[in-house]
This record gives structure tokens, C-alpha cells and sequence, in this order.
């Protein structure tokens, strides 16, 4: 489950790991703002976070190429801001502005964008498994040299779809990276209520996709891993499953207070914040220092307030645009 | 009601349907709930908070995360005997569900006798910023599939009265619950147990001039319009449906033979709705007793949107139903 120092020094350059670094840095920051604006009663409708497990996705959106697509779930804030969906953007779709990627006609994390290379996400957990599956369909059709990563919670992996994509995958070789970010709770529901196999991983055994288990704190075994995968699939040699093991810092959303989960097990993951870590790799790999860290995190703070403060100058959508869009032209 | 403590006993539409679970567990061992997070956690909505310390972990299942399986499970359990009540988290997921709804559970009894005695408790509607997959009102897509019997209740009353009744028929019930109605509405319930028979509308308000045949939220939508529209002299008659399948076609007519004019109002998209087979009822069995043409008020046929400005006027509103109410008096 863990890399080891000459690996990391051996693959990652010191840019990659350090925008790496600021990709953390930002999506924590911003989630962290957009649960201040929910306090303050500002956004309506819930907030997901990934608090906790930010390493997840911008460790596998930074191991693709810009013409790769994701299709990601709802705790994937990361991989929207590599491929470049700005701060403001995300904070005008929480406040269901028209500047938001879906005009106001969804909220939240529910973001689309294909000409970033983003697969809208579904509520439905696991139905984005199929899809993707598609997209890596038509790569495959078209003898591009394009890959596609997805990603679901350890909960979605109990749906039929899950199974169904897999399959299909597998059998067709496609070239599709599963994910899975186990953060060991479904909502309220634990693993071991979810499934009567320790890793989630086993799932893909029945689909003969190899599997691996990745710590889900450290961003730069997760990019390490989906790199790997990525060239699997973008050679023809198919589908690969990778299980991140992680823990949600926060609530399912943030009315939740998680009661559920015991204080303990909350504070022994908290020593491995995926923040921390990779500051440790920076200070290990001499790539950065304390005044590295800093200056991350004020240029942050800025892109983040700015990008309030332009999605709180945006304008509402009006009305009657409801009812454009249904159609394509 | 004689001692004030009674009479007092005021509880919401969300308590309503708490203690309709809870006394139906109580009152029959073969009932039982299975849901995602119903367990220790309670549900999304906090409906069965508490319901595990009480009935234990094997009558109130937390499941996997899989509406499919949960409900060709619950079939299965109802077939041999069993009561099982599901909770979908949001009435949007029920659509992972669809096949084993439609395609097991509906048809059943028709092609082998097999009596499929099951509940979905599905939360349903907009009002509450939940975006496109968190507002949905799916009722249509199971109106059009026979063996299913649906109903969705608009009061703490009819929420308890109808769940009891669910439980103990015979059939598949989707029961739609309103998620904006959970905590704004409350009302005063019987002591004593009781149920309202699926397949019976209720006349909320009775009116002479304008028949308006609604359901689940939009009931307070009507009722807010008859209200403000008494200043202008004009007597709306609110008809709510409470059962969808089987519909009870006789309250509907009688109330449009008295009033002479119909409006149909729902949630749900216009197209293909609930309310279109209201409609077209109407003009086959009262064409003659109609005073002008049957309007119906419902939304937009688009996703449910998540901006508020969108979500507003995606949703109909009391203001529709006083303009149709206008426009129909002057014929
Ligand atoms: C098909 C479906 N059923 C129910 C839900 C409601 N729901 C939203 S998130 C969630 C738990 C998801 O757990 P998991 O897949 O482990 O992802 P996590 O949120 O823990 O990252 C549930 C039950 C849903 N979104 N989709």
C-alpha cells in the first residue's frame, strides 16, 4: 500500500508534486469556505465535502492527459480543479448562479463539462461506472489512444451497475480506470454492513480486473497507482481497479454530524491528513519548505476569495430559462 | 376528544408517518423495515430514529446500497409470508429499482397468484432545493404499470391513515411521501387506530364553482388559491386524490357534476402526467356537465432544477391556480 521515497523521487518531478500540492491546498480551502457560507445559511441545498480525502482525486486527475476524460462521484472536488473548473465557478454552482458549469440548473458537486473533459455527475451512485465504460467504448472504436478514469464511494460498489460496467469492461478489455474511494462509511452505513469482503477490491477478482489497494492519504501513491493504470489501459491491455483507502473527515454532508463514526478512529486518521503527507514528501524529496507551504496556501486564500466574490456578483439564472436546454440543438 | 392533553396531541406529517410504522411493527411481528441508513442513524429524514433499540437490528435492516436488491428482496420476503416496508432514501433512486418494481413485484399475482404484500416509502417532491435527482416526483413512470397500487398523502391524517392501509394490503403499495411536507404541516390524530382506504379521494375543501383535483403537496397550493380567491366571490372545491391506483373516479365526477368546471393540478411534469389521465377521464365520462375546458396546471416538462429563481418557477403556485380559476369562471 505504500510507495517508497526512491520511487517517488524517481517518478514525480518536483513541479508535478508540488501543483500536486497546491491542488490539495485549493480544494481544501475552498470546500472549507463553502462550508463557512453554509453556516451562514448563504447556500441552499446540501454540501459534500472530501475533507480528508482530497488525495484521492487529484492524485488520479493529475495522472492524465488532457485529452482523457473523467467521469467522477461527489467527494472528486480535486479532479474538477485540475481540469480546470475555477474556484469561482464551483462556489457560483453552489449558489446556483448562471456562471455555475450547469447555469443554475443543478447544485453542488453535480458538475459537468465535456469540453474539460468532465463527465457529468449522477446522484445515482455507480451509474457514472457504465457511462464511463462507454466513453472508453468509443476510444477503443475509434482507435484513439484516449483513457477514461471513474471513480465511486465503497457504497456504490454494491449497485448493479457497478457490476454491469465492470464486466463489460473487463470482457472488452476497455480502456477505463475504475476507482474507488473507500472512506469505510456509506452515508451512516459501515463497511462491513456494505460488504462481507474486508477490501473492496475482491469485487474486481469476479471480473478478472487486476486490482490494487492504494493508501487514499497519500496523493503521491494515488498518482503512482493511476499512472500505472492509465498506461495499462492506454496500451490495450483493459480495465484496472484501484481501491483507495481513506476516511471522510466530515459528515455525509454538512447538516450530518456523524455521530456514527467513533471519535477515535477519527483522530488516528486525522495524524494521516493527505495534506500533511504530502508536505512531508516535499520536505523528504527536498522539493519544499515551510515558506513553500505558506506561499501556497496565501495564494489559495486569494484565488479562493476571489472566487467568491465573483460568484456572489454573478447573476441568478431568470426563471423562465428553466425550460431551455432539454433538447440539443 | 374529551381531555385536553388529547386534543393537543398535535404531530407533524413526518411524526404521522412514524407512528404508523411504529404501531404497525408493534401490532404485527411480520412487518418489517429495510432501507440504506433506517438503523442506528434513523434515515435521511430521521423517520425510524430510534426504531432499532426497539425492534432490534433484524426488523429494521440497514441494507447495502442497492435499491434493486432491496426491493426484489422485500418481494421475496413479502411472497413467503412477511410485511416488509422499504425506505427509499430519496424517491429519485427508485428508479435503480424500476425492474423489480415493474417487472417482479407488478406482475406477480397476475401471471401466478403470488400476492406480493410490500411497501416503498418513497420521499418525493421539490419545494426544498434538491436539484434534479433529489426533487423528483416519479409517480407517473408507475402509474402506467398495472399491479401496482400508489397513493400519496397531503396531511399527518391521511399520511398515517394511508401507510396503515398500505402495510396491510395485500398488493405492492408505493407510498409518496412529501419531503415539504414533513415538518411544515401538523395537525391533531385520532387516538385510536385507524385507516384510510386506498382508493378513496377526500374532498378537502368543498366549493360550488371550480373542481380542483390535486394531490400531495399541491393540495396546500389549491387550498392556499381557494382561499384568497373567496374575495372574489368564487367557491373552489379541492378534491385530493390521496390514492393514485386505484383512483376513485366516482369522488372525482361527482364533484365535477356539482361544479361544473375542472382544473387538474400536480408536481409532476404536464406530459404523460397523472393529471393527463384525470383529464381525459373527465372528457369522456362529463363532457356533458362541463361548463368550459378542463385545465390543467402542473410543471414544466423538464428535470427539476436547483437554483432557486428556476426551482420557482419550475414548481405551480397558488397564483397559477387563481389565474386558471380566473380564465375557467369567465366561460
Ligand atoms: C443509488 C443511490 N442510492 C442512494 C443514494 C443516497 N446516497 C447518497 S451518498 C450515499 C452514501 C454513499 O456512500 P459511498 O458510495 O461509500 O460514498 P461516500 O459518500 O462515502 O464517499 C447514499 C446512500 C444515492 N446517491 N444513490
Amino acid at each position: 500500500m505504500g510507495v517508497e521515497i526512491e520511487e517517488v523521487a524517481r517518478t514525480i518531478k518536483r513541479p508535478d508534486l508540488v501543483q500536486m500540492y497546491y491542488y490539495l491546498r485549493l480544494t481544501r480551502t475552498l470546500e472549507d469556505r463553502i462550508t463557512a457560507l453554509y453556516r451562514q445559511g448563504r447556500i441552499v441545498g446540501g454540501v459534500y465535502t472530501s475533507n480528508g480525502m482530497e488525495a484521492v482525486a487529484v492524485g488520479y486527475a493529475s495522472a492524465l492527459e488532457p485529452d482523457d476524460i473523467i467521469a467522477p462521484y461527489h467527494r472528486d472536488m480535486g479532479a474538477f480543479l485540475v481540469r480546470g473548473i475555477t474556484p469561482g465557478e464551483v462556489v457560483a454552482q453552489y449558489l446556483g448562479k448562471r456562471t455555475g458549469p450547469t447555469k443554475g440548473k443543478d447544485g453542488n458537486v453535480h458538475i459537468g463539462d465535456l469540453k474539460r473533459g468532465i463527465i457529468g455527475f449522477v446522484s445515482h451512485l455507480a451509474d457514472n461506472y457504465p457511462v464511463a465504460t462507454g466513453a472508453a467504448l468509443s476510444f477503443r472504436l475509434r482507435g484513439e489512444p484516449r483513457v477514461v478514469v471513474t471513480n465511486t464511494g465503497d457504497g456504490g460498489t454494491s449497485r448493479g451497475d457497478f457490476h454491469e460496467a465492470m464486466n463489460f469492461a473487463s470482457v472488452r478489455k476497455l480502456p477505463v480506470v475504475f476507482f474507488c474511494n473507500n472512506n469505510q462509511y456509506a452515508y451512516s452505513t459501515p463497511l462491513n454492513l456494505q460488504m462481507a469482503i474486508p477490501n473492496v477490491v475482491d469485487r474486481a477478482k469476479a471480473y478478472a480486473i487486476p486490482g490494487e489497494i492504494v493508501d487514499g492519504n497519500d496523493v503521491a501513491a494515488v498518482h503512482l497507482a493511476a499512472k500505472r493504470a492509465v498506461q495499462r489501459a492506454r496500451s490495450g491491455e483493459g480495465p484496472t481497479f484501484i481501491e483507495c483507502k481513506t476516511m471522510r473527515m466530515h459528515g455525509h454532508s454538512e447538516h450530518d454530524s456523524a455521530k456514527y463514526v467513533p471519535r477515535e478512529l477519527l483522530e488516528e486518521w486525522k495524524k494521516r491528513d493527505p495534506i500533511l503527507k504530502a508536505e512531508q514528501w516535499l520536505t523528504r524529496l527536498g522539493y519544499g519548505d515551510e515558506t513553500l507551504f505558506r506561499e501556497v496556501e496565501e495564494r489559495v486564500k486569494k484565488e479562493v476569495e476571489a472566487g467568491v466574490e465573483f460568484a456572489e456578483q454573478s447573476p441568478l439564472p431568470e426563471g423562465p430559462e428553466v425550460l431551455d436546454g432539454v433538447f440539443a440543438d | 376528544m374529551t381531555t385536553t392533553a388529547q386534543a393537543q396531541r398535535e404531530v407533524t406529517y413526518l411524526e404521522a408517518i412514524r407512528e404508523a410504522l411504529d404501531e404497525e411493527m408493534a401490532r404485527d411481528e411480520r412487518v418489517f423495515l429495510l432501507g440504506e441508513d433506517i438503523g442506528p442513524y434513523g434515515g435521511a429524514f430521521r423517520i425510524t430514529e430510534g426504531f432499532q433499540d426497539k425492534y432490534g437490528d433484524w426488523r429494521v435492516l440497514d441494507t447495502p446500497l442497492s435499491e434493486s436488491g432491496i426491493v426484489g428482496a422485500a418481494i421475496g420476503a413479502a411472497m413467503m409470508g412477511m410485511r416488509p416496508v422499504v425506505e427509499m432514501q430519496f424517491a429519485d433512486f427508485i428508479s435503480c429499482a424500476f425492474d423489480q418494481i415493474t417487472e417482479v413485484g407488478a406482475k406477480n399475482h397476475y401471471r401466478w397468484g403470488a400476492a406480493v404484500p410490500m411497501v416503498i416509502r418513497a420521499p418525493f417532491g421539490g419545494g426544498v432545493h434538491g436539484g434534479p435527482f433529489h426533487s423528483e416526483c416519479p409517480e407517473g413512470w408507475f402509474f402506467h404499470s398495472p399491479g401496482l397500487k400508489l397513493v400519496a398523502p397531503s396531511t399527518p391524517y391521511d399520511a398515517k391513515g394511508l401507510l396503515k392501509a398500505a402495510i396491510r394490503d395485500n398488493n405492492p403499495v408505493i407510498y409518496f411521501e412529501h419531503k415539504f411536507l414533513y415538518r411544515r404541516i401538523k395537525a391533531v390524530l385520532p387516538t385510536e387506530d385507524y385507516v384510510v382506504p386506498i382508493g378513496t379521494a377526500d374532498v378537502k375543501r368543498p366549493g360550488r364553482d371550480i373542481s380542483v383535483i390535486t394531490y400531495g403537496a399541491m393540495v396546500h397550493v389549491a387550498l392556499e388559491a381557494a382561499e384568497s380567491l373567496t374575495q372574489e366571490g368564487l367557491d373552489l372545491e379541492v378534491v385530493d386524490l390521496r390514492s393514485l391506483i386505484p383512483l376513485d373516479k366516482q369522488t372525482i365526477f361527482e364533484s365535477v357534476k356539482k361544479t361544473s368546471k375542472a382544473i387538474v393540478l400536480h408536481e409532476d411534469n404536464k406530459t404523460g402526467g397523472v393529471g393527463a389521465e384525470v383529464a381525459a377521464l373527465l372528457a369522456e365520462e362529463c363532457f356533458d356537465c362541463l361548463d368550459g375546458p378542463i385545465l390543467r396546471i402542473a410543471a414544466p416538462d423538464t428535470p427539476v432544477p436547483f437554483s432557486t429563481p428556476l426551482e420557482e418557477f419550475f414548481l405551480p403556485k397558488a397564483g397559477d391556480v387563481v389565474a386558471a380559476a380566473r380564465k375557467l369562471a369567465a366561460y
